[in-house]
């Protein structure tokens, strides 16, 4: 069967590639688009390592199929710090040392910045929840919690001092 | 004590791989890859116990796109009349037929052959072309299937008691006369417990990317807890020869003792010899739950006898372990750790290591400790309440202290485990008040600790900055610690050093990341070697000065007079000093490699509040704090995530993990679907109180922490479970099945 040719954006750039009908769009981002800031951990949508965007909604990339990506927006991890300025999300996962092996921070942040775009002021609860998709074995999810928690609060700081400016 | 003032030492700073874990550069095994990069697949043993009478590879290799194919024939073979070949504490007989079966398959999974092709696809079909003559055999998983009469031997040269048995050991500590002792007792309590086998659930499945050139030259790019472990073990069971082995540690995405032996690489090694071609394997979620670790299932019986003022004055401890397909049970943390904390005048601690058609036993945090100290702990919360004694202040009046003598054999120098209990028995959590259909346990626990081999070298680059590269791989933050130690110790920024972690052709011998050992033993060394970097930079000034290098002293980064009789100077920093050092006797740098001594033990003392839903039988830890003597918290943050880390994985273990077998001997919930792992939204914050008593045998003071964190969880959620409901499970895991039977137990019996 001859490869389908899918034309999307990643991380808001234009992005063309070659894929089996079968490929998963993690199976695409980590090979044909060497974006491999997404991880494998059981391809069947428990662990949420490969968690990203499409159109602004969280998905896992290994349940989705690479085609259909076409015409459509993908973010990853790769796009979400701005040249060598980090997210604030970013920054906080490291002051808190929210993270151990590291295996699960790109899912964790990927659905934490999914989470803050819906809900700039979750509770405790509602991270939880919202995160219970993303598996971490090192920590015990405190850590992670804290440093969503605190994001949210500072950047809900930082938006009401752009507003007063 | 080298360090005075703590400027860096028990800060909480940036980790040095931080930014490229959260940008997603970090490079994980899978992460790689080569040009000309093929892909390797393992065929697997349906069955649980077979005969592997004859296997076929005739298809597999003629398929297109096929470029090799591997069976145990390929392997080295230690035999087993030969006797044990032992690297660490693994045995290379049994590696040797783990990662490849020979003569039989010992379990659902066991690989009996690989392939490698120009796509994962066609390595796959491959694998369904190799024709398997099995003798299908009777089986045995569970311990007490295992050690009936007329069980099924998975290896008939093994005789216990004079008969063929599948029970491979047998392992005691032994105090006083426990038959005196139990005379003693004014109370006894003896009660039985088992456990499910669990797996330490890392998120990153094991790979590996491996070269071997035409001259035999071989590099390895793989996840594991030892890249000398890997380097060792690939060139055992291939015959290449170690110096020809560049083991690389990718990243790794957790072990918790999991990944300290290889399953893949010696197969992706040979793979690449047969086809000349890089080969990639990794492993799908599947095979990691079928075929590597995960801990043991257990059976134990644990009597304690005391007087009625709470002195406890006997015990015996029978811990049977599930070792899986090969021996190797960890019997020895069960039997060693479980009485530890306790200063008893007569113990008898017996361990056996019992063979069973399920996937061999890897090292899991602590291994053995946490089974052994549910039964214990449990016990001991029943004497408290028989005795109508506070749970705490029986551990107190029992505490192991500075000279107890354990038993299993060291007398204890001075150790923080009172600090634990007292500081537990203060703590808001212990007083707070519960609600209705909540309670409180606790729990103590201890985990040997370990030293061994570790290599360092320091370095000072030309513009005056510091690499530091260990040996080992760092699995939890272990470059922060050395990033504020070596900070410290140099008086400098701990940005401007770099921590690195080398291969195993660019640093000295590094014994596995395991046994809570990576930064007490890197520490160690890493502090020598900066002492020699500091003796030469204070060299190096003086020469330049034309004084003693006695009169030279090391200070926040530069070399000073150390008064002003030495002489009228003006400091050279670490920057001038590189700066000069071409012209001054050359580069500047040091290499540290020791076999470490001086680890000791850990004992931590764990609360947990649980609050039970008796219509699902849903049981949810409620709040949750975590005491440890860590003896020096060099990096809190870490520090606390190991506690934290610990604990959720015991609350797993003690609330819903477990492996489940169907009626044909295969694990029926192989993912993390059905594996029920916790998620964010099943647990608490999780509190911690670090005590810091610090080790008098480490410079910096440095206790092993990552292990005791899960010895207490189990017996902790299982004691505030019965301060709930009046009610105590004595097997694991206290899932909503069995919470929802035993509460409906007593309405059954009423109706009847």
């Amino acid at each position: 069967m001859a490869k389908l040719h899918v034309t999307t954006t990643v991380n808001g750039e234009p992005m063309e590639f070659l894929c089996e009908p079968y490929d998963t769009m993690l199976d695409a981002l980590r090979g044909q688009l060497g974006l491999t800031g997404s991880k494998e951990g059981c391809s069947s949508g428990d662990c949420g390592a490969c968690s990203i965007t499409l159109d602004g909604r969280l998905v896992c990339s290994c349940l989705m199929l690479a085609a259909e990506a076409e015409g459509h927006e993908i973010r990853t991890i790769e796009g979400m710090a701005t040249g060598d300025r980090l997210h604030p999300l970013q920054q906080k996962f490291l002051e808190h040392a929210a993270l151990q092996c590291g295996i699960c921070t790109s899912g964790m942040l990927v659905a934490s910045e999914a989470l803050l775009a819906r809900n700039s002021n979750p509770t405790e609860e509602e991270v939880r929840f919202w995160l219970a998709g993303n598996l971490c074995r090192c920590t015990g999810y405190d850590k992670i919690v804290r440093a969503v928690m605190e994001t949210a609060a500072e950047m809900r700081e930082q938006g009401i001092q752009e507003i007063r400016q | 004590m080298n360090v005075v003032d703590n400027k860096w030492i028990g800060q909480r700073t940036i980790r040095p791989d931080g930014v490229d874990k959260v940008t997603g550069r970090a490079a994980f095994a899978a992460d790689t890859t080569m040009p000309g990069m093929i892909w390797g697949k393992v065929l697997r043993s349906p069955h649980p116990h077979a005969r592997i009478k004859s296997i076929n590879t005739a298809k597999a290799e003629a398929l297109p796109g096929v470029k090799a194919v591997v069976t145990s024939r390929d392997i080295v073979d230690f035999t087993i009349e030969k006797g044990a070949v032992m690297l660490g504490i693994q045995d290379m007989r049994w590696m040797c037929r783990n990662v490849m079966a020979r003569d039989k398959a010992l379990f659902p999974g066991h690989p009996v052959a690989a392939v490698a092709a120009t796509s994962e696809a066609i390595a796959a079909e491959a694998c369904k072309l190799i024709e398997v003559d099995y003798e299908v055999l009777p089986w045995a998983i569970e311990i007490d299937d295992a050690l009936k009469d007329d069980a099924p031997i998975l290896h008939e040269w093994n005789k216990f008691d004079g008969k063929p048995s599948n029970i491979m050991g047998r392992l005691e500590s032994k105090k006083g006369d426990i038959a005196q002792g139990f005379k003693d007792a004014e109370i006894v309590i003896e009660r039985s417990f088992t456990t499910r086998p669990v797996h330490q659930g890392y998120i990153e499945p094991h790979a590996c990317l491996i070269s071997v050139a035409a001259d035999g030259k071989t590099t390895i790019w793989s996840s594991s807890q030892g890249q000398f472990m890997v380097r060792a073990m690939t060139s055992m069971l291939t015959g290449i020869p170690q110096s020809d082995i560049r083991a690389i540690p990718a990243e790794i995405g957790g072990g918790f003792g999991g990944k300290t032996i290889v399953y893949l690489e010696p197969l992706a090694t040979l793979l690449a010899k047969k086809s000349g071609r890089p080969v990639k394997m990794v492993m799908t979620r599947e095979e990691v739950m079928r075929a590597t670790g995960p801990t043991s299932g257990s059976k134990s019986t644990v009597r304690i006898g005391a007087k009625k003022d709470g002195t406890i004055v006997a015990a015996h401890g029978t811990y049977y372990l599930q070792a899986g397909a090969f021996p190797g049970s960890p019997i020895r943390g069960a039997v060693g750790c479980s009485f530890a904390p306790y200063d008893i005048p007569h113990v008898l601690s017996e361990g056996y290591d019992v063979c069973s058609n399920r996937s061999k036993v890897a090292a899991y945090r602590a291994p053995g400790a946490p089974i052994g100290a549910y039964a214990v702990e449990c016990v001991l919360d029943e004497l408290a309440e028989a005795l109508k004694m506070d749970p705490l202040e029986l551990r107190l009046k029992n505490a192991a202290k500075q000279g107890t003598k354990a038993a299993h054999g060291p007398v204890f120098p001075r150790i923080g485990y009172i600090e634990t209990l007292e500081v537990a028995k203060k703590h808001p959590h212990y007083s707070a008040p519960l609600g209705k259909l909540q309670g409180r346990g606790v729990a103590s626990g201890f985990w040997f600790n370990a030293g061994g081999e570790s290599s360092a070298q320091v370095n000072i680059t030309e513009d005056g900055n510091v690499v530091v590269t260990t040996g080992h791989p760092d699995i939890g933050g272990s470059r922060a610690g050395i990033a504020n130690i070596c900070a410290e110790l140099l008086g400098i920024d701990y940005k401007r050093i770099s921590v690195i972690i080398g291969d195993t052709q660019t640093v000295g011998f590094s014994n596995l990341t395991g046994g809570s050992r990576v930064l007490f033993a890197s520490s160690m060394v890493v502090t020598q070697a900066a002492d020699k970097v500091i003796a030469t930079l204070r060299e190096r000034a003086a020469k330049i000065w034309e004084i003693d290098p006695e009169a030279v002293k090391w200070e926040n980064g530069a070399a000073h007079p150390v008064s002003p009789n030495a002489g009228e100077f003006k400091p050279l920093t670490l920057a001038d000093l590189a700066e000069k050092a071409p012209s001054q006797g050359g580069p500047i740098g040091a290499s540290v490699q020791l076999n470490t001594q001086g680890a000791e033990g850990g004992f931590g003392t764990h609360i947990c509040d649980v609050e039970v839903d008796v219509d699902l039988g849903i049981i949810r830890v409620i709040r949750y704090t975590a005491v440890q003597d860590v003896g020096r918290a060099v990096h809190p943050s870490y520090v606390e995530g190991q506690l934290q880390g610990g604990v959720s994985q015991g609350i797993g273990w003690a609330l819903n993990e477990e492996y489940i077998y169907n009626k044909d001997g295969k694990v029926d919930n192989p993912g993390f679907l059905d594996y029920r792992m916790p998620v964010c939204s099943d647990l608490p914050m999780i509190d911690c109180a670090l005590v810091e008593v610090p080790n008098p045998k480490h410079p910096q003071g440095v206790k092993g922490v990552g292990e005791v964190p899960l010895v207490p969880v189990m017996a902790a959620v299982a004691n505030a479970v019965h301060n709930a409901l009046g009610k105590r499970f004595y097997s694991l895991p206290m899932s909503p099945p069995k919470v929802s039977a035993e509460l409906d137990a007593p309405v059954q019996q009423a109706a009847e």
